[in-house]
């Protein structure tokens, strides 16, 4: 059993952080929301607070590691240049996808929003944590500004799922290949 | 502690408002920013050639280098500025919205393309 390099840096983009990402964006929107909602967020559940805090922090570490992956180590693999006369893509996801018209919108439209759209998320989700830290408790006092915390956590959400799913779908269309085997076990025959 | 009507506290906030809605603020300018400039290297090649900060990367680099920047910088600056103050933020709010909602339209390539 092997992969490449390649092939082990876009699953760390995609799934380490990126779905990672997605999955901890769900639980703060809600535990948000609950936080938020409650007229004395704090007094039942002191821990709460700090807890809410660390996984925002580590959300915010999720997001940017999430675009600076991709989009300094798994970008520039997909919009590499093929030399002049090459027949085989394979190794060229983007002309791969624009070489045939069936396939030519998964750039256009897909990575196109993607690569853009993605850095939505920590930006959004940097403003929530600072929010978050900086008021805590006394988010409770100030309306505005917890509809604030709660859209930009919402449009995080949304900027990261779009560009997890226009990753995912454009990765299975046309993957990044390529870079060193990396041998995960010998197997064998059965 | 009594409540109004709507469920907010009576008390004057012990943190005033001003440093929550800069940060809000701030980040619609920096989203809007990045749309902004990622409709203009798509339709500018001079602008295409100027975002190109890291080649492997392309034009994206310079677009999101920029806005991370300007996001920072006005960032900084509101946070100075409004830190120890209440704003309006009501009107803060709807601006970082639209400014929001806006980035959210303009990074869609067939509304991109409108431009």
């Amino acid at each position: 059993m092997e992969m490449t390099s390649r092939g082990l840096w876009t699953l760390i983009h995609g799934m380490g952080f990126g779905a990672l990402y997605l999955l901890a964006c769900s639980g703060a929107l809600v535990e948000l929301y609950w936080f938020i909602r409650a007229r004395q967020p704090l007094e039942s559940a002191p821990s709460r607070e700090r807890f809410l805090k660390v996984y925002l922090i580590v959300m915010v570490v999720l997001a940017w590691s999430a675009v600076l992956t991709g989009a300094y180590v798994v970008y520039p693999w997909y919009r590499a240049v093929p030399p002049a006369g090459s027949v085989d893509l394979s190794m060229f996801p983007q002309r791969l996808l624009m070489a045939n018209p069936t396939t030519a919108s998964w750039h256009s439209l897909g990575m196109e929003w993607k690569e853009h759209v993605a850095w939505l998320a920590p930006i959004s989700i940097t403003m929530v944590a600072f929010v978050f830290i900086r008021y805590g408790r006394d988010l409770s006092r100030h309306r505005q500004l917890r509809i604030a915390v709660l859209c930009f956590a919402l449009v995080s959400f949304v900027a990261a799922g779009v560009a997890g799913l226009f990753g995912a779908l454009i990765d299975k269309q046309a993957p990044v290949r390529g870079g060193s085997i990396i041998q995960l076990s010998a197997g064998g025959e059965k | 502690m009594t409540t109004r009507g709507d469920g907010e506290p009576s008390e004057s906030p012990a943190i005033p408002n001003g440093s929550g809605a800069a940060a809000a603020l701030a980040a619609g300018i920096g989203a809007f920013t990045l749309a902004v400039l990622a409709v203009a290297g798509d339709k500018s090649a001079w602008m295409n050639r100027c975002l190109n900060f890291y080649s492997p990367t392309g034009p994206l680099s310079g677009a999101t280098t920029i806005a991370i920047l300007v996001w920072i910088l006005i960032w900084g600056v509101l946070e100075w500025r409004w830190r120890g103050r209440n704003v309006a933020a009501g009107y803060v709010n709807a601006t970082a919205f639209l400014l929001l909602g806006l980035s959210l339209l303009m990074t869609f390539p067939p509304v991109a393309d409108l431009f």
